[in-house]
């Protein structure tokens, strides 16, 4: 892999989950929208703006002792379509995904339109239907095409 | 009818709506025949926000089917100014009635609350949202009036946050209807809606128009609706505008004679008062239609409910 020399920049992880190929400056917001913060002792490297073939710039995250299974990192479909996951077990790659757009995203990311219920202080969490080319509110019927990651529910 | 809950009128297909209005016409006919058909059954009453007339004429329906009412009372004397949450209060309420009617000022608010209760529920308003009731109702009076067949309407006024106008559109789609949408660039309908007209909608045939002029002598309905003054930051730009929004005799000289002029009630001027005495009008008609197009659905639901089939 022609990337390796650069990948060689964030330390390489033992066991874990690896999710290349972010678009550069997503980083942080792959970390929020998959709800990993750190606080739970996960070891974590994030490397940004990272010299890549395939985008211009990119970014990569990697998640010392945890693999991410398929459900969880899909949602990613809506910040970082292009993002490849490698499960690493004893510094091996052992598995490789793409992200597939999933049809529904729930508690990931919050309505922008204050009058919807979903924003207030029930015990729901808030559902988005995934488009194609955006994401709509299931109670409130909002649709958002743009800055979906500004969304995010951190 | 298939659905246990009245969410919004994208739900309702063209068989459903049919249903309603075919026994509100029933109904209308001959009220007695259904006088003691839900004798002992309690509807729950939950207005958050005030509406006296939706909530009478629920309270009207319900009694003339022999039923009863339960009201949570107004909003500032309830549980809910003390912090309870939706869910929470329709859970509760729900310990109480066969059917509920929820009016709340949130968007989504009644697609939220079915999900917490097994009675039915029936969307009164949510919001910005959808009334799905008044859809019903506006539908049968368009029926009498001027029939649901190849049908040209136009329909203006706030038409971004008019919830009637959103339901309306939506249950509309379902009869080839043409549409024509009248208002300043400000108060155009909400690009969701448009989008489900055209997309998801495929029959749906929807043009919009800043001036009534363009499109007034080819319409069989015209559907108006309140200019709210408080959605403009200065008074002069809404006497600009709601002026050229409102309706009169003479305005009405450019359209057919058989134009039927409606109106989702309270008005406040945007139609004169002498349009009242004209054939035109069909506003009262339509509000009193409410009672027995909800006596026709609370039948139906609660006929469900009590075990017979739902084909
Ligand atoms: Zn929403």
């Amino acid at each position: 892999m022609s990337d390796d020399d650069h990948e060689l920049r964030v330390s390489k992880i033992r066991s874990g989950t690896v999710i290349d190929h972010v678009p550069g400056g997503q980083a942080l917001n792959v970390l929020a929208i998959l709800g990993i913060d750190g606080s739970k002792g996960e070891e974590i490297s994030v490397g940004m703006n990272v010299p890549s073939d395939r985008l211009a710039r990119k970014d990569i995250v990697k998640v010392e002792g945890r693999e991410l299974s398929q459900d969880e990192v899909d949602v990613l479909s809506l910040i970082a379509p292009d993002a490849t996951i490698n499960i690493v077990r004893d510094y091996d790659v052992v598995e490789k995904h793409r992200v597939d757009r999933p049809e529904v995203v729930e508690g990931v990311l919050s309505c922008p339109n204050a009058g919807c219920i979903s924003t207030g202080d029930e015990p729901v969490s808030s559902t988005f239907d995934v488009f194609d080319d955006a994401v709509r509110c299931s109670y409130c019927g909002t649709i958002v095409r743009e800055e979906i990651a500004s969304l995010i529910d951190t | 009818m298939r659905h246990d809950h009245v969410i919004t009128s994208k739900q309702l297909s063209r068989s459903d709506i049919e249903t309603v209005l075919d026994r509100a016409a029933e109904i209308r006919d001959d009220p007695t025949a259904v006088a003691d058909r839900h004798a002992g059954a309690l509807l729950g009453l939950l207005f958050f926000e005030p509406s006296t007339r939706t909530k009478m004429s629920f309270e009207t329906a319900m009694k003339r089917l022999g039923g009863d009412v339960v009201d949570m009372g107004s909003v500032e004397s309830s549980s809910v100014k003390k912090g309870e949450t939706l869910a929470d209060t329709v859970r509760v309420i729900e310990g109480y009635a066969d059917a509920l009617v929820l009016r709340h000022p949130k968007q989504g608010a009644a697609t939220m609350a079915s999900e917490f209760v097994d009675v039915p529920l029936l969307n009164a308003g949510d919001g910005a949202g959808q009334h799905p009731t008044q859809t019903l109702l506006d539908l049968y009076t368009i029926r009498e009036n001027a029939g649901l067949e190849d049908l040209t309407i136009g329909i203006m006024g706030d038409l971004k946050y008019g919830r009637t106008v959103h339901s309306l559109a939506y249950a509309l789609s379902n009869f080839d209807a043409h549409q024509h949408f009248i208002s300043p660039e400000s108060l155009r309908l909400p690009r969701e809606v448009v989008y489900d007209l055209h997309q998801e909608q495929e029959r749906a045939q929807v043009r919009e128009h800043e001036a009534l002029e363009e499109i007034l002598p080819s319409l069989d309905v015209l559907y108006v609706t309140r200019i709210q003054r408080e959605r403009f930051p200065d008074e002069t730009e809404y006497q600009k505008i709601a002026g050229e929004y409102q309706i009169d005799v003479d305005t009405l000289e450019a359209a057919s004679d058989d134009l039927t002029v409606m109106h989702p009630l309270p008005r406040v001027d945007e139609i004169a008062p002498e349009v009242d005495e004209t054939e035109h009008a069909a506003y009262f008609e339509q509000a009193h239609n409410g009672v027995p197009v909800r006596m026709a659905l609370l039948d139906l639901l609660l006929s469900d409910d009590e075990g017979e089939t739902d084909e």
